[in-house]
């Protein structure tokens, strides 16, 4: 009789506390051992911008392809630059790899709109991962987003330079194009 | 008794695990709350808010307790507290009572004596004894041990240390179904071997090892079989004079029964001996020192006696839901690969790679069900699972395998919200996977120069 009453107000409180609202589970940071993903991360997660593809072949688009599937990161930005004013109107992207991996190249993609490209080659991977609160283990997702972004400039100009070396034909098929 | 029919309803409410249903089916179901039941039990975790606690789908790690179980326990805590080795008093001379009680339903799960059976504190103590021990109580005539590449951290771990106190180790390959091979486990059999450890059921990927063809080399060659069993016990038939068993590694949290318990089965006739690990009053016939923990030890024997009665029904039962799980995802999602043997697996550990996926961030969608992944990223080092590597699993698709553990307390409910779950995730990241896009546009990703940074 005693016991049970008892046991119910020893164990009530105590479960109360230990499983349902406050303490242990309401907070992020404690479970997981301090591995928390930001709400950032999530967000980019749920919520993906910019995801998508465009075409390969088209001169005004520049492909960055960076990391390996062994190492469990593959990133493929894209940007469209405007041919006469240099700047990217658009970018978009696609990512094999964790939620921070996926965040980064949503960031990246969100960063480059808009900017020249001089100016998205100054984007630093830290700049990212501050922003995403990227912990220690996951620095190298931001630092593939920022290999991303270089080699999608890098991507356009060589096929600028190639396409600038085939002369007026190219110069007509673009106009032709426009 | 009374006292936990009290309890029970308050820790079904209380825990938010259990639903407040009625009926006994759906209490013992570890089913999410519903959102509108109660809001207060929405959790935040890890940034991501979800309503109610996630359907738990990872029984390889560990299992509920069987509220059965929980009220064999109970008394241990609140009345019938005392010392099993205290032999002065009614205290300690009933939980010793239930000690003994507890020891001969574990040893009739597997079909051993009383006497073989020794409490530790869960498997990995008992591989510790097992591999350490023994070889060490050998350690002037047998200088080999025989492992494989997919057994536990611990077994794994132990032999390392062993190598470094100057014995050799062979630690075998797996095919790519993941069982071994018993022809090169016999080749590798040398004079002095003293030890061949090799796991019953796999936690990762669920294959069940040919243990009586291993046990029955042994038993030829004359030396000592130990397996380590803790995902096996309660779930297949073990019989240790059928297999051939040495020495066997048993854990009480993969059973339904308490954390902190386990027990090494160490055969009697012919007499394996080990060298104690740990130093004290020579409890457990000087095999482990310390108090033996009875209310663990009779939840371990209580869960023990539970599964002897159950095992074909959850075994039968565990088929079924995982027929319908493969069915579920495979009918919608293609490019699905099972980790393991279809034909020599435990049923209620299904571990699945999903081409051009990642297995972070699947898990990362996959918030409200509790599965596990070989994935590098959920491990501490950035290597994808070691299992997956021995079985031959390229390293990308290593990086995308789930497992999904189905027990005695899963609902086909359940089963179909994971279905649900996992193939909308799915699609989702593989509309956002470049590897996806290419192999649909038909370019061989093994052929492509990664650039790697």
């Amino acid at each position: 009789m005693l016991l049970r009453a008892g046991g119910r107000r020893l164990l009530a409180p105590g479960l109360r506390r230990v499983l349902g609202g406050g303490g242990l589970l309401a907070d992020p940071v404690a479970v997981g051992g301090g591995r928390a993903y930001h709400e950032r991360v999530v967000d980019h997660y749920e919520n993906p911008r910019n995801v998508g593809s465009f075409e390969n072949d088209d001169p005004s688009v520049g492909t960055g392809l960076v990391g390996a599937p062994a190492c469990g990161d593959v990133m493929k930005l894209q940007i469209r630059v405007d041919e006469s004013s240099g700047k990217i109107v658009d970018a978009c992207f696609k990512t094999f790899g964790c939620g921070s991996a996926i965040a980064s190249s949503s960031v990246a993609t969100e960063w480059v709109k808009g900017k020249q490209m001089e100016e998205v080659l100054t984007i630093k991977n830290s700049e990212i991962a501050k922003h995403l609160s990227l912990p220690p283990v996951k620095l190298h997702c931001s630092m593939l987003a920022e290999d991303a972004i270089k080699a999608a400039v890098k991507n356009y100009e060589a096929k600028k330079a190639k396409l600038g070396q085939k002369g007026k034909v190219t110069a007509a098929e673009k106009a032709a194009e426009a | 008794m009374a006292l936990s029919r009290r309890l029970l309803p308050v820790l079904l409410r209380r825990g938010g695990c259990l639903s407040a249903f009625p009926s006994a089916a759906r209490a013992l179901s570890t089913a999410a709350v519903p959102a509108d039941a109660e809001e207060e039990e929405a959790v935040t975790i890890k940034g991501v808010r979800i309503s109610g606690r996630p359907l738990y789908m990872d029984m390889q790690a560990t299992t509920p307790v069987d509220p059965r179980v929980l009220d064999a326990m109970l008394p241990f805590y609140l009345s019938r507290y005392g010392n099993p080795h205290s032999r002065t008093h009614l205290y300690g001379w009933e939980s010793d009572a239930a000690v003994e009680e507890a020891r001969a339903r574990v040893a009739a799960l597997v079909g051993a004596d009383s006497r073989e059976i020794f409490f530790t504190s869960g498997a990995t103590e008992c591989n510790n004894i097992a591999v350490k021990g023994v070889m060490r109580f050998y350690r002037d005539r047998r200088r080999h041990v025989i492992t494989t590449q997919t057994e536990h951290k611990c077994v794994l771990d132990s032999c390392r240390y062993l190598q470094q106190e100057g014995f050799e180790v062979t630690y075998l390959p797996v095919r790519p179904d993941g069982l071994v091979d018993v022809a090169q486990l016999a080749d590798a059999i040398r004079p002095d071997t003293g030890l061949v450890s090799v796991m019953a059921v796999n936690n990762e990927i669920g294959v069940v090892q040919p243990l009586e063809e291993i046990g029955r080399i042994c038993r030829e060659k004359g030396v000592p079989f130990h397996t380590d069993a803790a995902q096996a016990l309660g779930k297949i038939p073990i019989d240790v004079n059928q297999m051939g068993i040495g020495l066997m590694s048993l854990s009480a949290h993969k059973i339904y029964g308490p954390k902190g318990v386990g027990a090494l089965y160490l055969r009697r006739r012919p007499r394996i001996r080990v060298e104690p690990q740990m130093s004290g009053g020579g409890q457990e016939r000087g095999i482990r020192s310390g108090t033996v923990p009875t209310p663990l030890v009779v939840g371990f024997g209580a869960a023990c006696e539970i599964a002897a009665k159950e095992m074909d029904y959850d075994y039968r039962r565990a088929t079924t839901l995982q027929q319908r799980l493969l069915d579920g995802i495979r009918g919608q999602v293609d490019d699905i690969v099972i980790n393991g043997s279809m034909e020599h697996r435990y049923p209620g550990n299904l571990n699945l790679s999903f081409a051009y996926v990642e297995g972070e961030s699947l898990l990362m969608g996959l918030k409200e069900v509790a599965v596990s992944s070989g994935s590098a990223c959920t491990s501490a080092s950035l290597e994808p699972s070691y299992v997956l590597r021995a079985l031959g699993v390229e390293e990308d698709m290593a990086h995308t395998s789930i497992r999904f553990g189905i027990g005695r307390f899963t609902t086909e409910e359940e089963v179909d919200r994971a279905i649900e779950l996992t193939v909308h995730q799915v699609k989702k990241l593989r509309d956002m996977s470049p590897l996806y896009e290419m192999a649909k546009a038909g370019i061989d990703l093994k052929s492509i120069q990664w650039a790697q940074h």
